[in-house]
């Protein structure tokens, strides 16, 4: 440390109004408290892990691999009462999870590059930050209200003037039939639908850091040399930016899987393994917020247990995000 | 033509595209480009546009400083008592989000700010830094119903109370990597002239980091502090198991359950009473404004950052 021996007692004359400045004491507390601060995050990382897995141990202990691979969620009983199956099985919940998040993706990743490619290539320079302000608002409604405006909106319209026709005309084709059975407001689709809106934002402002670094020098050549804009976006722009658009995509999934308030309101709350766009159907984050303050004994243990489920997936994705923009310079912003 | 064609920037297939062609194409994405703006302004036009419509009606001074919630939805939604018509109010889910979102900001912001510290004034290009600075933002990942999990298992089992102080917690988890990392953005800004003309002039680099370092970057700060505010304020997920539910009005975030807007309009866009619904977007428009304020003065900040700067 350079300071110390600049800072011997003699020299250490009073350097602000405010007093004699901090001493040696001091400078190492600080210290130490900012590396505590840095580390409460480890902390907390490792505390989910540890006391999540621990009250789940019961439901992992009790149903062996048929807590992860069954797919029955709801207990059956038969008429005379006896319990036919267990139940909690979070297979049907694991793929409502994916395929809600599938859906959003795919609705949601073209037209994200799209704005990311208006901000950054074509939009006049006033444009720009009045284009950023308005993604940024859409990012800041929150969970709740795109829940609510998707119940108290479009849900019956979409159910009885959308998917019934639709899924009506498309019957008696043999896969787009079975892809687009159902005529269920709150479904699969309206799910994905809404969650499309909301990952828009976080996909958004990725793509356009990634975009806004690729070298002019690369931008310019390229149409020096003829090309139109879209073939200089295509040969320029794309190859330069593809480790942090897939970086990008992989945060919007994670952001999806866990997406909770939104879908309980409007996926329907029945646990489906069907690929019925427009069925109700049920996922991991959904089932813990509905049924979470009603759970008792394995049932809230279950409930805990998809939580571990659910944070390990979306840790894995977060990580291979981190891995797969390692390669470009700039770092993803936190959070945004 | 053919030139271009052949350096490989349209991948054509097979045959070279003609002028027109390739004109064409750059018109469609154009036109795509465009368009997909377009797209995603029409669901952030129609939700604020409902939430104003529909919540306009409802909100009014006694919406939000009257209590309890009446949570029956069934009854109307005014009660005459000793003569005076009373509407049901939200007050004691105003009261709930100022109260957990600002304990929340206590919590999170100067843990944040000082891990922010380490990682750009201690840390640097470390190992530690480096993996710190990884699960950091492996955090902002957490799903915030996972959050609510933790905090349930960790306080709620243990002290046997559903607070507003457990809550308080879940929301500052979330925030944490949030404020470490744009503090730390906003630190790296400050040029090192400034710190090592403090540490030449004798200052210690707590001194330099507590007098010339932090007040430079101070605007910055705020700025990303307000940003994960906003976002807390609207978070549902991990307050439903921790907080509790209640109908009158707690100030004291340590002891008794309480509510707050998000709840309330969760719990009440799932009823199928018009009443319920109608107090729903209530809660929300009340809740958007509070967000869009804290996000609105947030990005006012940065552009005096940025205009300071020179851009």
């Amino acid at each position: 440390m350079t300071t110390d021996a600049i800072s011997t007692p003699t020299n250490q004359a009073p350097l602000s109004p405010e007093g004699r400045p901090p001493g040696r004491v001091f400078d190492q507390l600080f210290r130490i408290a900012t590396f505590a601060a840095a580390i409460v995050v480890l902390v907390v990382m490792a505390g989910i892990l540890l006391t999540t897995f621990n009250e789940a141990r019961p439901w992992f202990q009790e149903r062996g691999l048929a807590s992860i691979f069954g797919t029955q969620w709801v207990p059956i009983s038969d008429n005379a009462g006896n319990v036919v199956d267990p139940g909690l099985g979070a297979g049907a919940l694991i793929w409502g999870t994916l395929y809600t998040s599938a859906i959003a993706l795919v609705l949601a990743v073209p037209v994200s590059i799209g704005i990311a490619l208006f901000v950054t290539e074509i939009a006049p320079g006033w444009l720009r930050r009045p284009v950023v302000f308005v993604i940024d608002l859409l990012a800041v409604v929150p969970s709740v209200v795109f829940g609510l405006f998707g119940v108290a909106v479009l849900v019956s319209p979409l159910g009885n003037d959308i998917y019934g026709p639709i899924s009506d005309a498309l019957a008696a084709i043999p896969l787009l039939g079975a892809l687009f059975h159902g005529s269920s407001g709150r479904s699969y689709m309206t799910a994905g639908l809404v969650l499309a809106v909301m990952i828009t934002p976080i996909i958004t402002s990725i793509t356009r850091e990634v975009f806004a670094t690729t070298p002019s020098a690369l931008k310019e050549a390229a149409l020096a040399l003829g090309a139109t804009r879209w073939e200089m976006i295509r040969g320029a722009v794309f190859p330069h930016a593809r480790g942090g658009v897939v970086a990008a995509v992989m945060i919007g999934l994670g952001r999806a899987m866990g997406e909770t308030i939104a879908v309980v309101l409007l996926v329907g709350g029945a646990a489906n393994l069907g690929v019925g766009l427009f069925e109700s159907g049920e996922t991991m984050a959904a089932a813990i917020a509905r049924s979470f303050n009603e759970s008792t004994g394995v049932q809230r243990s279950a409930l805990i247990g998809l939580g571990v489920v659910l944070f390990v997936m979306t840790l894995l994705i977060n990580m291979g995000a981190r891995w797969a923009s390692g390669r470009s310079e700039r770092r993803l912003r936190a959070g945004r | 033509m053919t030139v271009t064609s052949n350096l490989s920037l349209t991948p054509s297939i097979g045959r070279f595209p003609t002028r027109r062609g390739r004109l064409l194409r750059d018109r469609l994405a154009t036109i795509a480009i465009v368009g997909s703006f377009i797209v995603v302004l029409i669901p952030l036009a129609a939700v604020i546009g409902y939430v104003l419509a529909k919540g306009a009606s409802v909100v009014d001074w006694q919406f939000l400083t009257t209590s309890p919630i009446q949570n029956r939805p069934d009854q109307p939604d005014t009660a005459e008592v000793f003569g005076q018509v009373l509407k049901f109010g939200m007050q004691p889910a105003v009261i709930g989000t100022l109260v957990v979102t600002g304990l929340a900001t206590l919590l999170a912001v100067p843990v944040g700010v000082f891990g922010g510290i380490y990682l750009n004034e201690y840390g640097g290009r470390g190992t530690l830094a480096t993996v710190l600075r990884f699960f950091t933002d492996c955090m902002t990942g957490v799903p915030s119903v996972v959050m609510g999990l933790f905090v349930f298992t960790v306080i709620v089992l243990n002290t046997q109370e559903r607070t507003g102080l457990a809550g308080a917690i879940a929301l500052a988890f979330l925030m944490l990597p949030v404020v470490i990392r744009s503090t730390e953005e906003m630190l790296r800004l400050v040029p090192n002239d400034q710190r090592e003309a403090s540490l030449a002039l004798g200052c210690r680099k707590a001194g330099t980091i507590m007098r010339i370092v932090l007040p430079a970057a101070a605007p910055g700060i705020v700025s990303g502090a307000l940003l994960a505010v906003a976002r807390a304020a609207g978070e549902t997920a991990p307050l439903l198991f921790v907080i509790g539910i209640t109908y009158r009005t707690n100030w004291n975030p340590f002891a008794g359950e309480t509510t707050t807007l998000s709840v309330q309009t969760y719990m009440n866009a799932a009823q199928p009473y018009s009443t319920a619904v109608d107090r729903a977007w209530g809660a929300a428009l009340t809740l958007i404004v509070i967000a869009f304020a804290a996000t609105i003065v947030a990005r006012i900040v940065t552009n005096r950052i940025q205009a300071r700067a020179g851009k």
